[in-house]
């Protein structure tokens, strides 16, 4: 199949490209262009290597997960435990790497925007590994939402701007931060968290995460001595579902699907599956699928995990969605509550509540198929930051 | 010669500078807007820049984000705008352009777009998240229309990319004054100095500045240094302040005029 990267605006077929302020361009130039440079860069590589085992603990495990196989019946589920990572998801990888790139351009200061905090996590982590200034964006929603987050990301000496604009989650606190790159662009970097912005971030932070991927695909032929049958992702902005994805696109018989937050469910409007509910447009700098209005505004997003709570998707993502390579599903708020606790129980994993949402589609997944098929899921996150979430919706005061 | 053309060549000749006002269509609510550009008119204003609101517009600062939800209360769509510009074309001639995020742009569809913005008597269009590489089927239809497509510059801008746009812009140059959002405040006049001298070396084009200006006096420097002045924040704060204000179109006229003095060298 295509495995076609981006053209050289970064574009995916119509999705993608640079629709970004005139007084970021020069900054996405030069990004893309160290970035490029990165690529082939010896010393580059062998930083990025060596902070990604010795700093995140990489490679993380694929971990058989035999009595969720056993409790829901059908094909063998394995668990690609990006949880384990440093800070406690994927989050890391692309930080990491970010990290090292505004260092090489001789940026003092970086900024992100976070939704569930994960990600502000993972940037308040490399800013203080790599002696930098750090300013992390987040909705005063999600800052509620994710209390625990917020202090981590204060202990770590991040700053931490709270954001009450629109809807006060992830789309205001990208907003935000879009809004101080333009200002302070000349010494601050924007580590975004996603596969989304304008180009060359979709494709950088794609290629940071396909490790996820790449290791999945070595450690599932030497367990099962084959490739899966199944990749299954949770997708928000879309990052660690296009970290797995990626280095399976040419293996035609390897299918995916990339899990949207259904929140109270598609009819009821309050939600954020764009493949669902949502039709193409720009937000944030990239054309791609989003949820807006007859008018082209941008519709309000729910779902009771802050990093799905999102009203765009990834533009790589929109062009495998349209050209059938990856399909699209949604789970709900009350599935992947269920499937939080079920993963709790029987195998003794807290998923993040994202990830939950993978592990809600496998539920209904797996018992399809025959026992001989394989699944992979990414474990994207843990649960811990979630605890006080989920206590609070069953009305358990701790 | 489109109006904005017809406006600029007019200014030069009687070596005037252009006072482009910017204020949010729907805020405090359309019927509103109207009375405001009218009463802009009267007072100096030479060209108007409407804006048009967006949920997520990521290059204004607070004043305007929150102009554009007052208009959003009441669903003030580009489609309302355009009707908006057609009910004011009934009374007035002064150039009207569009400040949109390309979003609503590209739902409305470009094409769409430009026959109904021509019928309605708009003259041009800003879109500040659209750079000219993206924008292939707005600059087919402003080459096939009256409408202008104009242009942004920043002060990062590099030179080669600078020329390409002043090519490329129509109507104007939009110069944004500093490296920042729309309201932030503007403090150092050398850079711009600067920058519009090595613009003028590229492009006989008129130049109108914009971003951080916000009184008389700037306007008067500034002014010094270009074809026009662009002030958007000042007027939408004072539109702000005095939302219930019956007295609204004659606080901003006010406003505009003593902009309009310290631009043709009255005092203020």
């Amino acid at each position: 199949m295509m495995m076609k990267s981006p053209d050289q605006n970064g574009h995916f077929g119509i999705y993608g490209g640079r629709f970004a302020p005139e007084t970021l361009i020069p900054a996405l130039t030069e990004l893309e262009k160290h970035y490029n440079f990165s690529k082939n860069d010896k010393e580059f590589q062998s930083d990025l290597k060596k902070y990604l085992q010795e700093f995140a603990g990489r490679p993380t495990p694929l971990y058989y997960a035999q009595r969720l196989t056993k409790k829901i019946g059908g094909a063998k589920i394995y668990l690609k435990r990006e949880d384990l990572c440093h800070t406690g998801a994927h989050k890391i990888n692309n930080t990491i790497g970010q990290a090292l790139l505004a260092k090489r351009m001789g940026k003092r200061r970086v900024i992100a925007e976070t939704g569930a905090g994960q990600h502000g996590v993972a940037v308040a982590t490399v800013a203080a590994v790599f002696g930098l200034e750090c300013e992390v964006y987040m909705g005063t929603e999600d800052m509620e939402r994710q209390s625990l987050n917020v202090y981590r990301m204060r202990l770590m000496g991040a700053k931490v701007s709270p954001v009450d604009s629109g809807s006060r989650t992830l789309k205001d606190a990208i907003n935000e931060a879009m809004r101080d790159w333009t200002t302070n662009v000349r010494t601050t970097h924007y580590i975004l968290g996603s596969v989304l912005g304008p180009h060359p971030f979709p494709v950088m932070i794609r290629d940071f995460q396909k490790v996820i991927g790449r290791e999945a695909r070595q450690q599932i032929r030497k367990a099962e001595g084959r490739l899966p049958d199944f990749l299954l992702a949770c997708v928000g902005g879309g990052s660690n579902a296009m970290g797995l994805f990626y280095p399976f696109l040419n293996d035609r018989t390897v299918r995916m699907i990339g899990v949207e937050a259904g929140g109270h469910g598609i009819e009821s409007g309050k939600h954020a599956a764009r493949f669902a509910d949502g039709s193409v447009g720009v937000l944030h700098g990239t054309m791609t699928y989003l949820l807006q209005d007859d008018d082209g505004q941008i519709r309000l997003t729910h779902s009771v995990s802050a990093g799905l709570d999102y009203a765009a998707v990834g533009p790589e993502h929109s062009y495998y969605h349209d050209r059938g390579r990856i399909r699209f599903t949604h789970a709900t708020d009350q599935e992947a509550l269920a499937a939080f606790d079920l993963l709790s129980r029987v195998e003794g994993i807290m998923p993040a509540l994202e990830s939950a949402h993978a592990v809600a589609h496998v539920v209904k997944l797996a018992p399809r198929l025959k026992r001989n098929q394989i699944i992979v899921v990414n474990l994207s996150g843990r649960g811990d930051k979630d605890v006080m979430q989920v206590a609070k919706i069953r009305g358990v005061k701790l | 010669m489109s109006r904005i053309d017809h406006t600029f060549s007019g200014l030069r000749a009687k070596k005037e500078k252009a006072l482009i006002p910017y204020i949010m269509a729907g805020d405090p609510y359309l019927e509103r807007t109207e009375e405001l550009v009218l009463a802009m008119e009267q007072a100096g204003a030479d060209i108007i820049e409407l804006g048009v609101p967006f949920s997520d517009p990521i290059a204004d600062g607070p004043v305007i984000q929150q102009a554009g939800q007052r208009a959003l209360k009441w669903k003030t769509s580009l489609k309302d705008v355009l009707k908006l510009v057609s009910d004011i074309r009934k009374k007035s001639e002064i150039p009207i352009v569009l400040m949109t995020y390309y979003n609503p742009v590209h739902k409305f569809g470009v094409e769409n777009l430009f026959k109904a913005a021509e019928t309605s008597g708009v003259d041009g269009l800003i879109i500040p998240d659209l750079p000219p590489e993206e924008g292939r089927a707005v600059l087919e239809q402003s080459r096939r229309s009256g409408l202008d497509w104009i242009l942004l510059s920043a002060p990062t801008t590099p030179m080669k990319r600078l020329r390409f746009l002043s090519e490329q812009t129509q109507g104007f140059l939009y110069y944004v004054s500093l490296t920042g959002i729309t309201g932030a405040s503007l403090k150092d006049l050398s850079e711009v100095r600067a920058r519009l001298k090595m613009i003028r070396r590229m492009t006989d084009k008129p130049v109108a500045i914009g971003f951080g200006v916000s009184t008389p006096e700037q306007a008067r420097a500034l002014g010094r240094m270009a074809d026009g002045v662009i002030v958007g924040s000042a007027i939408v704060r004072l539109v702000e302040q005095h939302l219930e204000d019956p007295e609204l179109p004659s606080v901003v006229a006010g406003f505009v005029k003593r902009l309009k003095h310290a631009l043709t060298g009255k005092p203020i």
